[in-house]
C-alpha cells in the first residue's frame, strides 16, 4: 500500500555517473510505480489540477485508467488535450502547475501528475499504440511555421478535425527547442522527441524542413500560390541576446543557443558526428534560467569545470527547482550576486578570465524580484577559458519584416489574440515564444491550441 | 534530398555543382547564400549562391576542398544529393535594390580571390543583365587556379585577371593591380571585394587611401545562418553585427578583420583532427602528436 503523504519514488541515474554522460537522468516509472502512485490519485470531482494545465489534460481521467492498468485508454485520454505528452511530463514545471493545485499537496506531497503522464506516453511509444485520426478531411489546407512545441501541437490538432497541414521548419530536423535546445540527458531525441513528432505524422500531418519562411518563401506566397487558407506562425524566440561587455567576441565566448545547438542538434558530443565543439577546461554560464541550467550541465558533460554566474540570489534563479538541483548534485558552481563587466582576451583572440563585480538587491523592480545593484569597489577577475551567454532570446524579426500587416509591439514580439491567436492580418493566427517571447513548452502547447481552435472556427464558417 | 545535376572539377581542390533545389531558386538575389550539409552526421557549411537557374530549380554552388567536409563533398557525383540544402540566407546586395539608371551611372569595380570569385559572377551577371559594364579584377596563385574565366569574361566590363606567380595576366596580388588602374586614370565610385579574409583586409586599407567606398562579404563560421546562434557575430564599426542575418556583406572600411581571422582559427584543431581521420581511414592510430588517435 502506498503512503498517501509521500510520491512513490522515481529512480534516476546516480549523479557521479551521469555527470559523464548525456544519458537521461530520470529512468521514470514502470507499470507497477505508476499504480502505486495512480492509486493516491483522490479522483477529485472539481480537480483543481486540471485548471493548473494549460492544456487542459483530464488528469484524474488519465489517472484512474491507470489504476485499473488501462495503459492504453490513459493515453487517448491524455491525447483528447495534448499532442506530446512524453515531453512534456518531462520538461513541464509542474510544481507551478498541474502539480502545485492537486489537494494531495496541502498535507503531503502532491500526485506525480507529471511522472505518471510520461509514463503513459512512454508506454504508447514502446508498444506503438496509434493516436485517433480524423475520420474524414474536411478540404481546407493550413499551413503552419515552425515545428516546435506550439507548432506541433496546432498541427495535431488541426489534423485531427481533418485539416490538411503542412508544417514548415527552418532546420533540418524537426521539433524547435526540444531537439537543439533541451539536451538529450532531459529529453532524449531519438527516443522520444522523434517517435513523438512520428505520431504527428501519423495524424496525416506533412513536413517540409530546410524552408525559411520570409526567405525561402513567404506567408504571402503560401496563401497566394500555394492555397493555404489559413497560417499558424509558431517560429518561437530564437534570437540570442549577448551583455553588450568588451571582450564579447573573443574565441570562446558562445551563445548558449550556439552552445547547445552544436552539442544537441549536430551532436558535436559525439565524435562520430563532424560539427565540432570547443567544449573548454572552465567554463562560465551566465544567467540563471533553465537555458543555464542546459548549458552549464552539458558543458559539464564534455569535461569542464563549471561556474553558474547569475546576479540575483538562488532565490531569484528562474530555473525550475528540479534543474537547480541536479545541476549542483552534479557538480555545477553557483557564483551567485555576481555580474561580468569585461571578458578578458589573450593575445591569441581567446577568453582568458572576466571581470566581475559582486551585486547586492535592492528594491523590488517591475517584475516583482529584487533589482540588483553593483557593490562599488568590489569587482575581482575569475579565470575562465569558455564563456556561455544565456542572457535570453528574442522573436527573430524575419517573419514579421517579410509579412505585410503584420504587426509586431515593441519587444519584436507577434500581437497576437490569446484565446485564439488571431493576429493583425486575416487568416494568420500565432502563439508560442513569437507572440510571448521566451516561455515554456506547456505554454507554447496552449497557444498552439488556441491557435488551432481560432483557425478553425474561422475555416468552418466557409 | 536535394540531387545534384552536375558535379564539375574546375580547379585543383575546386568544385561546382548544380543541386536541384527549387524554393531557393525561385526567391535568391546575388549575395546571398546557403547552408549546406551532406548526410546524417554531417555539419552545416555555409556556401555563397554562385549562379541559379529559376525555371530548371538548380543552385549552382563552387567550393574549394579545405577540411573533412568539403573533402566528402568533393567526392559527390552527378545524381548523388545532399540531404539538407537551406536557403537563400542572408540580405541580397545592395546593389540588387539600387535605383538602375544611377547605378549605370556608377563606375564599379569587384575585386574576387580565388574561390571568392565564385560570389563575384551572380552580381557581375545581374548588373550585365541590367544594363552596367563592371570592371572585375580576379586574383589566383597561379594560372590553373583561375577558375569561371570565360563566364566572367562574358559578363564584365573589362577583365583583368593576375596571378601570385606571373604565369598569367596581371603578374601580383589583386592590390597592385587595383593600383595600377587607379594610377592609370580608372575612377571607381565602388568597390566589392570578395574572397580570403586577409585579401579583403588588404584590398580595403588600399581602398580607403584611394578613397574608394567598398563592400565586402564576410565568411565567419556559421551554424544555423538563420540569426539564432550568433556563431557568427563580428564587429562593423562599433556595433556587432551576426553575419548571416545582417549581411553577408558589409562596409569594409568598418569591418575589423583581425578580429574575423581570429574567430576563423577557432577551430583550427579539431578540424586538422577530423581532417586526418578522413584521409588515413582505418589506418589512423594517432601518433601524429596532435590527435591522439580515435580515443
Amino acid at each position: 500500500m502506498a503512503d498517501m503523504f509521500k510520491r512513490v519514488p522515481v529512480r534516476e541515474q546516480e549523479a557521479k555517473v551521469r555527470a559523464t554522460n548525456f544519458d537521461e537522468v530520470c529512468y521514470g516509472y514502470n507499470k507497477e510505480e505508476a499504480m502505486e502512485e495512480a492509486s493516491r490519485c483522490l479522483n477529485c470531482k472539481n480537480a483543481k489540477c486540471i485548471q493548473g494545465c494549460p492544456v487542459s489534460i483530464n488528469i484524474p481521467g488519465f489517472i484512474s485508467r491507470i489504476k485499473d492498468g488501462d495503459i492504453e485508454g490513459a493515453y487517448q485520454v491524455i491525447g483528447e488535450s495534448s499532442a506530446l505528452p512524453a515531453i512534456c511530463g518531462r520538461v513541464c514545471p509542474q510544481e507551478s502547475q498541474c502539480e502545485c493545485k492537486c489537494v494531495r499537496g496541502i498535507k503531503g506531497e502532491p500526485v506525480s501528475i507529471g511522472k505518471l503522464e510520461r509514463f503513459v506516453a512512454d508506454y504508447a511509444l514502446e508498444h506503438d499504440i496509434k493516436p485517433l485520426k480524423a475520420e474524414k478531411m474536411n478540404g481546407h489546407k493550413v499551413a503552419v511555421i515552425g515545428s516546435g512545441p506550439s507548432g506541433l501541437t496546432c498541427a495535431g490538432d488541426l489534423a485531427k478535425l481533418g485539416y490538411e497541414v503542412t508544417v514548415f521548419e527552418a532546420l533540418h530536423e524537426l521539433g524547435g527547442v526540444l531537439v537543439y535546445g533541451i539536451p538529450e540527458f532531459r529529453l532524449p531525441k531519438e527516443k522520444v522527441v522523434k517517435k513523438e513528432i512520428e505520431k504527428v505524422k501519423e495524424l496525416g500531418v506533412k513536413f517540409e524542413t530546410n524552408v525559411v519562411i520570409g526567405k525561402s518563401t513567404t506567408i504571402d506566397q503560401l496563401m497566394e500560390e500555394e492555397g493555404f487558407e489559413a497560417v499558424f506562425i509558431g517560429s518561437g524566440a530564437g534570437l540570442p541576446m549577448f551583455m553588450g561587455i568588451p571582450g564579447e567576441t573573443a574565441n570562446g565566448v558562445f551563445s548558449a543557443n550556439e552552445y547547445l545547438t552544436r552539442s544537441n542538434l549536430m551532436k558535436a558530443f559525439d565524435d562520430s558526428y563532424d560539427t565540432p565543439i570547443a567544449a573548454g577546461k572552465k567554463v562560465a554560464v551566465v544567467g540563471g534560467g533553465n537555458v543555464a541550467m542546459d548549458a552549464a550541465r552539458t558543458a559539464l558533460r564534455l569535461g569542464a569545470e563549471v561556474h553558474v554566474v547569475y546576479r540575483r540570489s538562488e532565490a531569484e534563479l528562474p530555473a525550475r527547482v528540479e534543474e537547480v538541483h541536479h545541476a549542483k548534485e552534479e557538480g555545477v558552481i553557483f557564483n551567485l550576486l555576481t555580474n561580468p563587466k569585461e571578458i578578458l582576451v589573450d593575445e591569441n583572440g581567446w577568453v582568458k578570465g572576466m571581470r566581475v563585480i559582486k551585486m547586492e538587491l535592492g528594491e523590488p523592480d517591475a517584475s516583482g524580484r529584487r533589482r540588483p545593484i553593483e557593490i562599488p569597489g568590489s569587482e575581482y577577475e575569475i579565470e575562465v577559458d569558455t564563456v556561455i551567454m544565456s542572457l535570453g532570446t528574442s522573436p527573430n524579426p524575419l517573419i514579421a519584416s517579410t509579412t505585410e500587416g503584420l504587426e509586431t509591439n515593441r519587444r519584436k514580439c507577434i500581437v497576437a489574440e490569446e484565446e485564439n491567436g488571431q493576429t493583425s492580418k486575416a487568416c494568420v493566427f500565432a502563439g508560442g515564444d513569437a507572440v510571448t517571447g521566451a516561455a515554456t513548452v506547456i505554454l507554447a502547447m496552449g497557444a498552439g491550441k488556441a491557435g488551432a481552435k481560432g483557425i478553425h472556427e474561422l475555416l468552418s464558417q466557409k | 534530398m536535394y540531387k545534384i545535376r552536375k558535379a564539375e572539377k574546375l580547379a585543383d581542390k575546386i568544385y561546382l555543382m548544380d543541386v536541384e533545389a527549387p524554393r531557393v531558386a525561385k526567391h535568391c538575389e546575388p549575395g546571398q547564400f546557403v547552408i549546406v550539409k551532406l548526410d546524417e552526421k554531417g555539419e552545416r557549411i555555409p556556401l555563397t549562391i554562385c549562379d541559379y537557374d529559376r525555371k530548371e530549380g538548380t543552385i549552382t554552388i563552387v567550393f574549394q576542398t579545405v577540411g573533412a567536409s568539403t573533402e566528402k563533398f568533393a567526392a559527390l557525383k552527378e545524381g548523388d544529393s545532399f540531404q539538407d540544402f537551406t536557403g537563400p540566407l542572408g540580405r541580397p546586395s545592395e546593389l540588387v535594390n539600387e535605383d538602375i539608371e544611377s547605378l549605370k551611372q556608377k563606375k564599379i569595380l569587384f575585386v574576387g580571390g580565388g574561390v571568392g570569385s565564385a560570389p563575384v559572377y551572380p552580381q557581375v551577371k545581374w548588373l550585365k543583365e541590367h544594363g552596367v559594364d563592371a570592371d572585375v579584377i580576379i586574383g589566383a596563385k597561379t594560372k590553373d587556379m583561375l577558375i569561371l574565366e570565360d563566364e566572367m569574361k562574358a559578363v564584365s566590363g573589362n577583365y583583368y585577371p593576375c596571378t601570385d606567380d606571373g604565369t598569367y595576366g596581371h603578374a601580383g596580388m589583386v592590390t597592385s593591380m587595383v593600383e595600377e588602374l587607379v594610377n592609370g586614370g580608372q575612377k571607381y565610385d565602388l568597390c566589392v571585394a570578395i574572397g580570403p579574409v586577409i585579401m579583403m583586409k588588404f584590398v580595403c586599407l588600399l581602398t580607403k587611401k584611394l578613397g574608394i567606398p567598398t563592400v565586402v562579404s564576410m565568411n565567419p563560421i556559421m551554424v544555423d545562418g538563420t540569426g539564432m546562434c550568433g556563431a557568427c557575430r563580428l564587429h562593423v564599426g562599433d556595433e556587432i553585427k551576426f553575419a548571416c542575418v545582417d549581411g553577408p556583406e558589409f562596409d569594409g572600411h568598418l569591418v575589423n578583420f583581425d578580429e574575423a581571422m581570429k574567430r576563423q582559427q577557432m577551430y583550427k584543431t579539431q578540424e586538422g583532427r577530423a581532417l586526418l581521420k578522413l584521409q588515413e581511414g582505418d589506418t589512423h592510430h594517432g601518433g601524429c602528436g596532435n590527435c591522439g588517435g580515435d580515443e
